[in-house]
Order: structure tokens, then C-alpha cells, then sequence
């Protein structure tokens, strides 16, 4: 789960680190009385989505009197922003977090992550704050400090000296970018974090260590004993399609193509949009219907898949393992006869009682194209496909 | 003798009494595993599925001489379990909960490392369907009936892609030594490189099938291993060519985040270490079948 810089900087000032004071708005009127309140000459006026680089994107503003903070949080109240990490649909912007204006003298990158390979927190530093670490690690490879922390034990203060001291900073400076590091390693443990990335982290002017941006990313999995986080969530940033299938227990990711997809398992529903590009065809979606495979579960997965306009052939592909294809043969029968599909439907069963299955789909009655194995669906929904739309 | 387990190995259950835990014993009771007993915390004495249920492991290892688990304790506590199971000492344990804290199995690694190597437990999983060494015994919640008697051994994420592939294979007639689940999540309990090294070592397997998809490192370091240190052929087939990045595709590990983590970079690195990659998932069955022809 993903939330707002202004929330993660909320959670870490209780870690310990600093933040520039800022505010929350929704409307223009509270941007301006949020900058009141903060005092000063500077101020930045920043959209509130899910996503990094909104300053590419226009999403950050730099003012310096109440026209342009009214003006800005205009502009962006409602606006929809593109990024590269939102993709072309982009995220609307319902929030406003005004902010203290910083003296930048210098930025740096902090980010703390889950190495899969070493199987422990990572952290993870650079020089060259500011640029997505990505670049970094493309131009500025040799700038990139890591230190792995030992889970029996936790992160220890020497690791975080190390850091401080390989980034060269300065006496003052050392125990606040120590106190920093601590407070972000800590967030990551006690919250059940998946990632904690402060970039850019700025030494300012008068010497003080603040973290300018924050992202926090947390284990959905441990959610359930996270409740003061997962009251954070906002639905408005979710794509509606997946957030409802989230909430019917279904796994699914919108793609771009007209071939949607019913399937169980998440490996094989990887390989079966692998196989329908092999057809020649383009997959409208990923889907996992999981294990147990009900009647009513079918049919969910099938209103939900066909709420993507864009989807002008069905496919279900299911090898039962728990599930038993006479089960599953029964939910597509129901669901398709509820909804009255248009568009053709191929299904492949497999497994448990696969003939049993079958038998069901012939005797509905239904205009149900059949396949054996992975290849022959794969074929039969493009070709299905291609003589429904003509193209 | 396969890998890992074979029809003599004794086995526990935790949470055994549970409607999962039940279901999937009695399944795994009539494939001919031999189950001893199970654990269920607070029906310690009682009898379930006609075998003895105990409060512990340690009381169930002591009474049983139990060597392997499978655990189908729900994941909020299934990490204790996990940690339990090692203690006791067990050689062997399958981890079938799909939602475990990811914190949590970095815990339950740290602490598998205390224990000295002959004493330390293999753990398989979490979030699979297990291991099966077919005619002999299954540890999971697999269709044990599509998998066929054979030399070939298969390691892989996903469950049900497993399934097609062993269904690929036994209708060339090809079949399967030892088949292990390990599963979708980012932190598990072996790699693809842990089975590599029980599969080149075991005699009845000639051939391994390995079975990855996108996101992590796991696929590439395993093949890495072999092109080092093992004689036994690799196939390989990575699912997720047209997953985007960034993008969670049902599996908690299923993401690419990282360059070399997509499908296609890893299709690279697996023929660049000597790894016959099956071009689609439909071809696995072909693919291995014209790897085995030319042993």
C-alpha cells in the first residue's frame, strides 16, 4: 500500500526526523491560510498523489505571496497529473500539502528497501539527491553507498556514522543525518514498511538535515496488524477497476489490449497473457481468480473483467487443482447467462474432473468456444477476436 | 530417492484440525504420505483423521519421530510456526500460507540460521503448493494425479503453472522425480539455486525444469550456479513477458523493480548461462522432452 508525502512525513517526524513545517488543504482558501499559519516569505504548493517526480509533472509550485498560493492551488485542486509512475491515465489531485519554503545548499538520496537477494532491510545513499535513483544508478553508480542491516540485531548507529561520513558532511551535521537515517531504518521495521525513500534529503543554509519529499510503501500483508496505517489508504488514487477487485479478494491489473482474461493462479495467468501475445493477440488485463473458484466468484470476475469497455473477447483459462472444473464449468454457465454476454467466450478447463466440466459447458446451450490446452485457447480467443471485430 | 521427501518420510501436520489443515491431510493421507500426527496448540491428546494431535512440535517430533511438516497456519502467526518447526528440528518443511509479513520471513531466515548445517531445516514456500515426489508421497495441495513417475525435476513460483507444465509433460510421457513449489513471495524459504543443489545431487533426476517469473534475482543467480557447478541440463521458462514494471501481478514477489527483473532480461542471462528456455508456456512440455532426447 502506498500513501502521501504528507502522511509519511507525518509518521517519520515520530521517528525522529525533520521536516519543513507545512499543512494540508483541500481548497484554495485553506492553502492560503496554511501559509499563514507557517509564516515566512516562501512557500510550495504540492499536489498530493501516489506517484514520484510531480515536479516534472507540474505538480509542485513555488510562491511567494497569497495570489500565487491561491492561484496554484487552483490550478492543481482537480487536475490530473501524468507521470512516468502513474501511467497515461494519470492520478487526479484531491489534496494540497503547503510548506515552508527550504535554503537548499545541498541534496542528498535516502532510500531504505527490501533486498530480496541478501533477505534483510537495505539502505541505501547518494550524493546526487534529486534524481530518480534509477538514474543514479546509471550515471552515478559510484556515488551509491549501501549498507545491509543484520535482522537479529537491527540497524546500528556506527552504519548510519558510516553513511553520514561517506556522504562528507559536516561536524554539526553528522548526529542529525544519523538521527535521519535511525528514524527512517525504524519507520521501515516497526511499521512494516516495504520502502522509505527521502529525495531529496537537503542540508539547508543555517545546517539543519530535513527530508524535503518522502514516500513510504507498506507490506499489504501485515496491514491487518498495521490498522494506524491502513486507515491511510486512499481509494481516490487506486485505479477503480483494481480496487474493486482488491475488495472482492480478486487480484487485477489493467493492461492496455481487448482480450480479457479470466484465469487461476497467478503464474499461470502471467503465462497465459504471455501466450495470447504469442497468438498475436493483446491481453486487456491480468487476473487471478485464486483458489477456490465458486460459482459466485466466477461471475464477479466476469462483471468486473467486462467493465473494460475495451475487452471484445473472453477468455477463461483454469486448471484445477482444489478447484473442480464442474464447479468452475457451472459459475461461467451462470455468470454468462446473468449478464448476457455479447462478445465471444473461449474456456480451457484442465485438472479435477475436467470431463465433467466440459459436459456442463456443451449441455448450457451456450455459444461457448472450447479449447484443450494452453496454446489452442490462446489461439482460438485471437482468432475469435479477430472474426468479432473485423480487424 | 527424489528429493526431500519419499513415502517414508514421517510427517506432521500444523494446523492440522483447522477446515484447510483437514481437508488437504486427508488428501495428502490417500496419495500415501505418511502422516504421523499433526499440531494444533490447545488439542494436544486429542485424535484427528485417526492420527494424534499434539500441542507442540517438540512433543509431536518426540512421540512420533516425525522428520518433515507442511504448515497450513493462518499467515498472521504462521512465522511463529515456521520458527518452531526449525527448533524442533525437523529437516524438512513445506509453508503453504499465501499473506505472510515480509518482515516477518526475514525473521524467520535470520533465525534459521543459528542452527548448525546438519542440524538446520529446509523450508519450501511460503505462498505454494508444495512438494511432490510422484508414486511416493506429496507434502502440499496439488492434483497429485497429473504428475507422473519420472526423472525430471521441477522447481518453480507458481502453483498452478506448475500443474501445466506437469500436464504438458505427462502427455509427451515425460514425468517428474521431485516437483517443489517455492513460491511466490519476495523473501522464501530456498531458492531455485537451494533445489539445484539437492537436484544435481539426487540420482534420479537428469534433467531440471525450472519454472520462474518476473521480479528478483533468483532465477538469474540459480542460473548463474549452473553454469558453475552443476552437469545435469537446465530448462527454464519465465512468465510475465508482457507484465509492465512497477506493477504487482498477483504474486507478492511478482514485481519488477530492479533491472534484470523483467522477463525478457532474464530470458538473457538464462541463455547466456546455458539454460534451454522454452519460447512459450506452451512449449515446456516440447522443451524438455527435446532436452531429454539428447541425454
Amino acid at each position: 500500500m502506498e500513501i502521501h508525502e504528507y502522511q509519511a512525513k507525518e509518521l517519520l517526524n515520530d521517528f525522529g526526523v525533520l521536516t519543513p513545517s507545512g499543512g494540508l488543504a483541500y481548497s484554495p482558501e485553506q492553502a492560503v491560510y496554511r501559509a499563514k499559519e507557517i509564516g515566512g516569505d516562501k512557500w510550495v504548493v504540492k499536489a498530493q498523489i501516489h506517484s514520484g517526480a510531480r515536479g516534472k509533472a507540474g505538480g509542485i509550485k513555488v510562491c511567494s505571496n497569497d495570489d500565487e498560493i491561491w492561484n496554484a492551488a487552483d490550478e492543481l485542486l482537480g487536475k490530473k497529473l501524468i507521470t512516468h509512475q502513474t501511467g497515461p491515465q494519470g492520478k487526479v489531485v484531491h489534496r494540497l500539502y503547503v510548506e515552508a519554503g527550504t535554503d537548499i545548499q545541498r541534496e542528498i538520496y535516502l532510500g531504505i528497501v527490501l533486498d530480496r537477494a541478501e533477505e534483510r532491510v537495505a539502505v541505501v545513499a547518494s550524493g546526487e539527491g534529486g534524481m530518480e535513483i534509477e538514474e543514479i544508478a546509471r550515471e552515478k553508480p559510484e556515488s551509491i553507498i549501501r549498507v545491509s542491516v543484520e535482522p537479529a540485531v537491527g540497524m546500528q548507529p556506527y552504519q548510519a556514522r558510516q553513511i553520514a561520513f561517506k556522504l562528507g558532511l559536516e561536524k554539526g551535521q553528522i548526529s542529525q543525518m544519523v538521527t535521519t537515517i535511525l528514524g527512517c531504518y525504524r519507520a521501515m521495521r516497526d511499521l512494516d514498511g516495504t520502502m522509505v525513500e527521502i529525495n531529496p534529503l537537503v542540508l539547508t543554509g543555517d545546517g539543519r538535515v530535513l527530508a524535503l519529499d518522502a514516500k513510504m510503501s507498506f507490506d499489504d500483508n501485515a496491514l491487518f496488524r498495521r490498522p494506524n496505517i491502513a486507515e491511510l489508504r486512499d481509494k481516490s488514487q487506486e485505479d477503480p477497476r483494481e480496487m474493486r477487485a482488491s475488495d472482492r479478494g480478486l487480484s487485477y491489473v489493467g493492461l492496455d489490449g481487448n482480450i480479457g482474461c479470466i484465469i487461476n493462479g497467478a503464474g499461470l495467468a502471467m503465462a497465459s497473457l504471455d501466450m495470447i501475445k504469442h497468438a498475436g493477440g493483446e491481453p486487456a488485463n491480468f487476473l487471478d481468480i485464486g483458489g477456490g473458484a465458486s460459482p459466485e466468484r466466477v461471475a464477479k470476475a466476469f462483471n468486473l473483467v467486462l467493465e473494460d469497455e475495451k475487452v471484445e473477447t473472453m477468455l477463461v483459462n483454469i486448471f484445477a487443482g482444489i478447484n473442480r472444473c464442474d464447479w468452475v464449468a457451472e459459475g461461467v454457465v451462470q455468470a454468462v447467462k446473468s449478464i448476457d454476454l455479447k462478445i465471444p467466450l473461449v474456456v480451457r478447463l484442465s485438472g479435477t474432473n475436467v470431463e465433467k466440466g466440459k459436459q456442463i459447458l456443451a449441455d448450457s446451450g451456450l455459444d461457448i468456444i472450447m479449447a484443450d490446452t494452453l496454446r489452442e485457447a490462446a489461439n482460438k480467443a485471437v482468432d475469435a477476436w479477430k472474426k468479432h471485430t473485423g480487424k | 530417492m527424489a528429493i526431500l521427501i519419499d513415502q517414508n518420510t514421517k510427517v506432521i501436520v500444523q494446523g492440522f484440525t483447522g477446515q484447510i489443515g483437514t481437508f488437504h491431510a486427508e488428501d495428502m493421507m490417500k496419495y500415501g504420505t505418511n502422516i504421523v500426527g499433526g499440531v494444533t496448540p490447545g488439542k494436544g491428546g486429542t485424535t484427528h483423521l485417526g492420527k494424534p494431535v499434539f500441542n507442540t512440535v517438540e512433543d509431536a517430533v518426540e512421540a512420533t519421530g516425525a522428520e518433515a511438516s507442511i504448515c497450513f497456519v493462518p499467515p498472521p502467526f504462521a512465522a511463529d510456526s515456521l520458527m518452531e518447526a526449525a527448533d524442533a528440528r525437523l529437516k524438512y518443511c513445506v509453508a503453504i500460507p499465501d499473506g505472510i509479513p515480509s518482515h516477518d520471513m526475514i525473521r524467520v531466515k535470520r533465525y534459521m540460521k543459528r542452527f548448525r548445517k546438519e542440524e538446520k531445516m529446509i523450508l519450501t514456500g511460503p505462498n505454494c503448493a508444495g512438494t511432490i515426489s510422484p508414486g511416493k508421497a506429496m507434502l502440499g495441495i496439488m492434483p497429485g494425479h497429473i504428475y507422473k513417475e519420472g526423472n525430471v525435476g521441477v522447481v518453480g513460483r507458481s502453483g498452478t503453472l506448475g500443474y501445466e507444465a506437469a500436464d504438458q509433460m505427462r502427455d509427451l510421457g515425460i514425468g517428474v522425480s521431485t516437483s517443489v513449489g517455492i513460491g511466490g513471495d519476495p523473501i522464501n524459504g530456498s531458492s531455485f539455486r537451494d533445489m539445484f543443489e539437492l537436484f544435481e545431487q539426487d540420482d534420479e533426476t537428469d534433467v531440471v525444469l525450472m519454472i520462474g517469473e518476473i521480479g528478483g534475482p533468483q532465477e538469474a543467480e540459480a542460473a548463474k550456479f549452473a553454469k558453475e557447478n552443476m552437469k545435469k541440463p537446465i530448462i527454464g521458462y519465465i512468465a510475465g513477458l508482457t507484465a509492465p514494471k512497477g506493477r504487482r501481478m498477483g504474486h507478492a514477489g511478482a514485481i519488477i523493480s530492479a533491472f534484470g527483473e523483467s522477463a525478457a532480461e532474464k530470458v538473457e542471462i538464462l541463455e547466456e548461462c546455458g539454460v534451454t528456455v522454452s519460447p512459450s508456456p506452451s512449449d515446456i512440455g516440447d522443451t524438455v522432452a527435446k532436452v531429454l532426447a539428447k541425454l
